[in-house]
């Protein structure tokens, strides 16, 4: 495997270390895994090596195994109730907090993307500012998701009836696999506003935006083990997600077309949610800068269960 | 066939011991037949599929016969679809949805679903006497709930039809084209109201397959389209056996399927539809807690399980079958609940008087015997009511099993038939622990005096719906669904219509 030759950091200004201007050497970051909050490198002690998209070599990212995919699942499934029972504002607070930590950080992650996409610089600096928005834009939905999709039913009998929605629990995340930043915060925000626990699948060719995005989790207020994201080969790991007994439901936007059948098929043995991506919906070309595709609170609804109550009314 | 007979029972026909007539007395009363008229219902020898708005013969001349579980006596010979059929209905869904259904305003749709209402409610007598038959449901069931709530249904439906922008706020609905919708044999016209209406108030079109021991309200409701002047193919009704369900909800030119019966078949239809962008709903099993607290009304409680569990000879995806009973009640309770099982009347579902009528099949009735026979050979205790059961056709005493392990199958597996399995709790956390200990969660009861605690139960059950100091209630406004391997999507209300459209921006 080639080494790694030049850091996503190379496009922030060069620092010196002293008076002479020797270029200071730099210290190269290890991109691990994320798991109950904390940050293993695989139990497989693989790697794989992750170039830019003009082929040159930027870091080895871990290669997660099927067991490190099983503890992401048992952290994911002891966070949610802790996750799922805050309260609604506190949630959407906790999730603005994600916004504000990126916000410093926006260099870094500008650099990891343009490196990962061989975008413009200006697309970059779009794509980062646009991933910070979409924070904002669905952490303000938290407390006002219920009302908007919850209901007060006028059933024809003396009963008060009314309809109020839940997190599903435990939601796997293939992450798109071409828009390594905004495409995944476009999909993480949502089943974590709707307050399930989840665990992402990164991009595969483009996963170190993702995490980068995990050490700012790490720094902020959601608590450990509500978000895990494990690097690797997506089919190796995609079909062990989509048979996990433990996981609720599966967001396969980012499942490769080739895998897309048998992912669906294994995800029916527990009756899993499905949320795919549109028909006619390409992972390559969808437009994750056009707020209006991008921001949709049905896909927050597609990580809520509508729990229906009956009392009847009598003195 | 009848049930098993071994089990404790009390002295013949003996009085509820709360009625204070001494032990062993009999109840000093015998209720006469009050037969329903079968006047109102013509049962043909034969019945077609309905296809392109016509009665037609399987392509293959096939046919199957229908019984009366009561009786065991064929009540008709139904076309049965072949895989040709089943292209042909789809095909004609699929000229209707461009033609004529999906390009009509939402206030024209609108009109025949209210057409189509006012005719279940015209012939109701009629569809409920038919279901009777054919089910071997009660027919003061199928009377008071079956029928008027599946008219109800499209009543509430209808007014969507021209209302699809204010159900979703910023988003144009669009109908997603043909539906393919396979529906159970528990509540046949029921179940064809909660697939067909919403489907059609969206501007789907729909092919529909009728369980195959129950097709005979479907092709009556074939004959309310064709009196409502519904356009030709909007609805298309092809009963058949499982394959021919399996080849709809795989038919490519199929947009949506929707299902409702077992979680094992679920598995099967959502792994048919698995890598197609077909849009799929899923009402699965259940095996539905109902949890009573030392504070409960208990009598109202006794009400409230039996409807849970003995309603439609518990022949009910959520129906209450699993008691948990807080420990310091549970012999009242259970003395209540014997009391009340000895006045239950099992037998002819056409009389008035009858509460538990006909399973369903005989296979079903199998099946609910090689359950309850697991129960007792796993240690559980039963107890059955000393009830005269008909000499013929497919019936089943109520049962209750008491020292029921969470181990025991009767208290995993979806029974779907009148057996009650009571289990015990200490603490709310007990109860909540042992009410979601299921894959299903379709839905839950609750019993106690106590408002909070009703809240902070219904927060912890894993289950769409929870009935809180009453069971089985239904309603077109009210949302019905499941959570975890009891399915997805939901069929009532608002949120019934999401199934049915898809979004796009303004």
């Amino acid at each position: 495997m080639a080494t790694p030759r030049r850091s996503p950091r190379a496009a922030v200004p060069a620092q010196t270390a002293g008076d002479d201007a020797t270029p200071r050497i730099e210290v190269r970051k290890t991109y691990k895994l994320y798991i109950g909050g904390a940050f293993p490198r695989t139990e497989s002690g693989r790697s794989y090596l992750v170039s830019a998209a003009d082929g040159s070599p930027l870091a080895n990212a871990s290669r997660a195994s099927r067991k490190d995919l099983r503890d992401a699942v048992r952290a994911a499934r002891k966070a949610s109730e802790g996750w799922a029972a805050k309260t609604a504002m506190n949630r959407g607070q906790v999730l603005y907090r994600v916004a504000e930590l990126m916000e410093g950080r926006r260099a870094q992650f500008f650099a990891e993307v343009a490196a990962a996409e061989g975008i413009s610089a200006a697309r970059a600096r779009d794509a980062v500012a646009r991933a910070i928005d979409r924070w904002v834009w669905y952490a303000g939905w938290a407390d006002k998701i219920a009302q908007v999709l919850g209901s007060s039913n006028p059933v024809a009998a003396p009963y008060f009836n009314f309809t109020i929605p839940e997190p599903t629990g435990v939601v796997g995340i293939v992450a798109p696999e071409t828009s390594s930043l905004l495409g995944l915060v476009s999909r993480l925000a949502p089943p974590l506003v709707a307050g399930n626990a989840v665990v992402v699948i990164a991009s595969e060719t483009r996963p170190l935006p993702a995490v980068t995005l995990t050490e700012v989790l790490a720094t902020s207020d959601v608590p450990a083990g509500v978000v895990n994201v494990l690097t690797g080969l997506k089919p190796e790991l995609v079909p062990v997600l989509a048979a996990h007994e433990d996981v609720d439901a599966i967001d396969t936007w980012g499942v490769p077309e080739r895998l897309r059948a048998e992912v669906e098929t294994l995800a029916a043995d527990d009756i899993k949610r499905i949320a795919r991506r549109p028909a006619g919906v390409s992972d390559a070309r969808f437009d994750w800068s056009d707020d209006r595709a991008a921001e949709r609170p049905e896909w927050i609804a597609a990580f809520l269960e509508m729990k229906t109550v009956w009392h009847p009314i009598g003195v | 066939m009848t049930s098993d007979t071994t089990a404790v029972t009390r002295s013949n026909k003996g009085a509820p011991a709360s009625w204070g007539l001494g032990d062993g007395q009999a109840i000093p009363w015998e209720y006469a037949p009050a037969p329903e008229s079968r006047e109102t219902v013509t049962i043909r020898e034969r019945y077609g599929l309905f296809i392109g708005g016509r009665e037609v013969p399987a392509s293959d001349g096939s046919t199957f016969t229908t019984v009366n579980p009561a009786t065991e006596e064929p009540l008709a010979e139904v076309a049965r679809a072949t895989p040709a059929d089943v292209d042909r209905a789809v095909a004609s869904a699929r000229r209707a949805q461009r033609r004529s259904w999906g390009t009509l305003p939402g206030r024209e749709r609108a009109k025949y679903l209210y057409r189509i209402a006012r005719l279940l409610q015209e012939r109701s007598r009629e569809f409920a006497v038919l279901e009777s038959m054919d089910s071997g449901k009660p027919i003061k069931e199928s009377r008071d709930v079956d029928v008027p709530l599946a008219a109800a249904h499209f009543w509430y439906y209808a007014g969507w039809a021209d209302k699809l922008e204010y159900a979703f706020p910023g988003r144009i609905a669009r109908p997603l084209g043909v539906a393919a919708q396979i529906i159970p044999w528990n509540f046949p016209l029921l179940m064809l109201a909660w697939k067909i209406a919403p489907a059609l108030a969206a501007g789907n079109t729909v092919v529909l397959k009728p369980a195959s021991t129950t097709p005979l309200s479907a092709l009556l409701f074939a004959d309310v389209c064709r009196q409502a002047d519904l356009p030709a193919g909007v609805v298309n009704i092809v009963p058949g056996p499982g394959e021919i369900g399996m080849h709809l909800v795989t038919h490519p030119n199929v947009d949506k399927v929707a299902f409702t019966g077992s979680t094992e078949i679920g598995r099967k239809i959502a792994k048919g539809v698995a890598g197609t962008d077909k849009a799929l709903t899923l009402e699965l099993g259940g095996k539905a807690a109902n949890i009573v607290f030392e504070d409960a009304a208990l009598d109202q409680a006794v009400e409230g399980i039996v409807n849970g569990i003995y309603f439609n000879q518990g022949e009910v995806c959520c129906a209450g079958s699993r008691l948990l009973a807080q420990e310091s009640i549970v012999e009242p309770l259970i003395e209540k609940l014997k009391d009340r099982l000895s006045t239950i009347r099992v037998g002819d579902p056409l009389d008035k008087n009858t509460d538990v009528g006909a399973i369903n099949s005989r296979a079903q009735l199998e099946k609910i015997t090689e359950l309850v026979a697991s129960g007792a050979a796993e240690g559980a205790e039963m107890y059955q009511p000393a009830c005269d059961l008909p000499d013929r056709g497919y019936f089943f005493r109520p049962t209750l099993f008491t020292n029921v392990a969470q181990s025991h199958r009767i208290a995993r597996e979806e029974i779907f038939g009148p057996v009650l399995s009571v289990l015990t709790f200490r603490t709310p956390d007990e109860a909540v622990e042992k009410a979601n200990n299921t894959p299903y969660g379709l839905s839950a009861g609750i019993w106690t005096e106590k408002g909070s605690r009703i809240l902070a139960m219904v927060q912890r059950m894993k289950a769409g719906v929870v009935w809180a100091n009453t069971f089985n209630r239904f309603d077109p406004t009210s949302p019905f669904g499941g959570y975890k391997e009891s399915g997805f999507g939901r069929e009532g209300g608002m949120h019934g219509l999401h199934a049915y459209v898809r979004l796009e921006d303004r």
